[in-house]
């Protein structure tokens, strides 16, 4: 079966662990910047890969999602397990937390039944001693049977005697004799007889006990699979014996937990309880219900700040120079060409470039910023702070995650929302995700408030907070009546709080940084040419372009509001990326671009009123098309992708309407 | 039998016994994973009578919705104190 080839000298390993025990530390240890992220092959979960090199080595690493289990309750366990039993890589390599070392030896003990050999990677060997805990590596080897590595993955220690434990494995497979768990005590009669029914049945790569335990478990994919294998007789057989046992799934785990007591027992010394840890004396005010409110609200709006005082200017540098210089090189350069190819390559195609390149400082900062939150352990109090207020919309904690990403850019929001569980507050959270206001969107507020209005943060602060009771409101409506549903149940680990560990953080920013550039960067360059052709064709005129003509037909509409067709064409370009919105007004009052001028023509053409309506309506538009092409990737579903559009395009009308009126009413 | 309780009536700082999980079959079969299992000792780090709740098990801090921590029943056995504690909050409530 392995193509481990050892002429080739080529180990493939597969990283698997519980979430939060550093497996992405280690994996981003072996592979550096070798990795590639895609995902598993017709799933929307995160596949990552990379390679390392070692002596006269190459490891091909998989790194297998996160899980506490090999169930299959999720696709990221049904991934994780498929993938060991069918592609059989060379050497499993499980990451446990040695603070946490019973819940973590609960995944160990579903990976040892199966045919691949384990190598432990014992992480975080310095946090459990900070808790005074006593870990002895080679008692839990002597115990489990597989070769276990200490490690302390934050600061690079261990990774060499793993990668020298794995190699040893490979190459001298015949030592490994591992200590396979043996819960049998309580069901062994029955186990035995599912066993011997559906012997001879099993598919090859699968071990026949294995998949005899599954199914007294009642997990549903493999019991399907052995339906369809089973004489009519067996399967009877095997269904009754499941009816009568269904509680057996609690009762197995308790069986692997019992065999991992007996395992740590000998190898873990526990300090006295009664201990304080940072992590409690933290918690006593980032989880207090009205404290960790503040904090919550705090960090955010420091992150806010951070983010838009640091990148801002540096946004302008990027603009004066290298897009301004771009621009000009390119004119010179095209002075012979036809007319139209200079206005493709300078206001379509690097038009296009200079809006992606605005948005990178803002990302950076903010990805940065929440890298390091995540890192530390602190996002998931504030999912749990928040929790209480997601209810309301049937959400749960959780979803709280996507969301603040949306403050950043609403692509990677729709694409986080795959932490949650269950589809119908996976669907929610993406339907709300492009009302949080993304960067682009605040660019175009801090653009225009000033321009309008004589307390531009306080105009800037009060359309943040519409969008935000929107949301909510969209939320509560959504939840009553269209994904109607059952309660989703909430259960989420809280991670201790850690120092930061800047190498992954870094990863991770890089990694979201590629995606958007790759996602939203190539689809935005690609809009961006559209539009210049739709604003060009067919006479070379704006006014008398397609764009002005689609305009126009949205007029009456806008005249509810104020707006004239120039503005509505600028909403409309907002579909590209929103801070489109002030390069169209530029194009269309044929100004010079983002500058002086438009600020100076605007306020003569709109009333307050009307201005107030375009920036609400702006705020609550249609998803710009990068975010719409993640929510139909991510829905794998264009009727829900439409909908989010029309329900988009409907609220923020709306939203302007009522905005004007009242606006004029109160005499704006 | 009459010292079982539902978890969400389990106070902060208290230490009890997981006795049974309830639920659908998903949602058993988590809890089961992540250690809620018959027999395991769990101790309360925050609940504040509404809204989420934070308990303590094998080594590990885990957010609980209050509706989960219905379906999770518990045994007082240890302590007789909070058991009596518990008991006239549970009878008041």
């Amino acid at each position: 079966m392995s193509q481990s080839g050892q002429e080739r000298k080529r180990i493939r390993i597969a990283l698997a662990g519980q979430p939060n025990v550093g497996k992405s530390t280690v994996f981003n240890l072996l592979t550096g910047l070798n990795q590639h992220v895609g995902n598993w092959p017709g799933k929307t979960v995160e596949q990552k890969t990379g390679i390392c090199h070692w002596q006269d080595w190459t490891f091909d690493v998989v790194d297998l999602p996160g899980t506490y289990s090999l169930s299959a309750n999720s696709p990221e366990e049904l991934i994780a397990r498929e993938y060991i039993i069918k592609e059989r890589p060379d050497v499993v390599v499980a990451i446990v937390d040695a603070a946490a070392l019973e819940r973590n030896l609960y995944l160990v003990s579903e990976l040892l039944p199966l045919p691949v050999p384990i190598v432990l990677g014992l992480n975080m060997v310095d946090v459990a001693e900070q808790q005074g805990l006593k870990v002895e590596p080679h008692v839990l080897e002597a115990a489990l049977g597989v070769p276990v590595v200490p490690m302390i993955a934050t600061k690079g220690q261990g990774i060499t005697e793993l990668l020298a434990r794995i190699q040893d494995i490979v190459c001298n497979g015949a030592n490994y004799t591992p200590n396979v768990p043996d819960i049998r005590t309580d069901h062994k009669e029955i186990l035995d007889r599912i066993e011997a029914l559906i012997a001879d049945h099993v598919p090859p790569e699968y071990p026949q006990t294995w998949v005899a335990l599954k199914i007294l478990e009642g997990d549903k994919q493999l019991t399907e699979m052995m339906r369809t294998r089973l004489p009519q007789e067996a399967w009877d057989e095997i269904y009754r014996i499941i009816k009568q046992h269904e509680d057996a799934c609690v009762a197995v785990a308790s069986g692997r937990y019992a065999w991992i007591g007996r395992m740590v027992r000998a190898a873990v010394v526990k300090p006295k309880a009664g201990q304080i840890s940072l992590t409690d004396r933290l918690d006593r005010w980032a989880t207090h219900p009205l404290w960790g409110l503040f904090i919550l609200i705090g960090i955010l709006a420091l992150t806010f700040w951070l983010t838009y005082t640091i990148a801002s200017p540096v946004t302008q540098l990027l603009e004066a120079y290298v897009v301004h210089n771009l621009a000009n090189l390119a004119t010179t350069e095209l002075a012979s060409a036809p007319s139209w190819l200079t206005s493709l390559v300078v206001d379509g195609i690097i038009g296009g470039v200079g809006t992606v390149l605005t948005f990178f400082p803002i990302l950076l900062i903010f990805f940065a910023m929440l890298g390091i939150l995540e890192d530390i352990g602190y996002m998931a109090r504030g999912a749990y702070v928040m929790d209480r207020f997601m209810h309301m919309m049937g959400l749960h904690g959780k979803s709280f995650l996507p969301l603040f990403l949306g403050f950043g850019c609403n692509v990677p929001a729709v694409l986080g929302s795959r932490v949650i569980e269950s589809e119908r507050g996976r669907l929610l959270t993406i339907l709300l995700a492009p009302l949080v206001p993304c960067t682009a969107r605040m660019a175009v507020v801090a653009f225009l408030a000033p321009v309008f209005f004589t307390a531009p943060t306080l105009v800037s602060w009060g359309l943040l907070t519409i969008n935000l009771i929107v949301l909510a409101l969209l939320g509560v409506l959504l939840h009553k009546f269209v994904l109607k549903g059952e309660h989703i149940a909430f259960i989420m680990e809280l991670p201790l709080y850690h120092l930061p560990n800047w190498r992954t953080i870094a990863l991770t920013v890089w990694q979201r940084l590629l995606s958007f550039l790759t996602k939203a960067g190539t689809i935005i360059l690609i809009a961006s040419v559209v539009i210049w052709a739709l604003s060009t064709l067919p006479h070379g005129d704006i006014e008398t372009s397609l764009l002005a003509a689609f305009g126009r037909l949205l007029e009456p509409v806008g005249q509810l509001m104020g707006l004239d067709s120039h503005m509505m064409v600028a909403l409309l370009s907002g579909f590209v990326a929103k801070e489109n919105a002030v390069a169209t007004l530029g194009v269309l009052f044929a100004t010079e671009g983002n500058g002086a001028g438009l600020a100076a023509i605007l306020p003569t053409i709109l009333t307050p009123a009307a201005a107030l309506a375009f920036l609400v309506v702006e705020m609550l538009f249609i998803p710009c098309i990068a975010t719409l092409s993640a929510i139909r990737q991510e829905t794998n579903s264009w009727r829900w992708t439409l909908f989010s559009v029309l329900l988009l395009f409907l609220v923020s009308l709306a939203g302007g309407l009522l905005t004007y009126q009242i606006a004029r009413l109160l005499g704006g | 039998m009459n010292n079982i309780y539902p978890l969400s009536e389990l106070k902060t700082g208290e230490t009890a016994l997981i006795q049974e999980l309830r639920g659908g079959y998903s949602f058993r079969s988590r809890l089961a994973a992540l250690g809620f299992t018959p027999g395991a000792e769990i101790k309360m780090v925050q609940n504040l009578g509404h809204g989420p709740l934070i308990v303590s098990l094998r080594d590990t801090r885990i957010a609980l919705g209050r509706g989960e921590a219905q379906k999770i029943l518990i045994r007082l056995g240890k302590e007789p104190l909070c058991h009596n504690q518990v008991k006239s909050e549970n009878a008041s409530a």
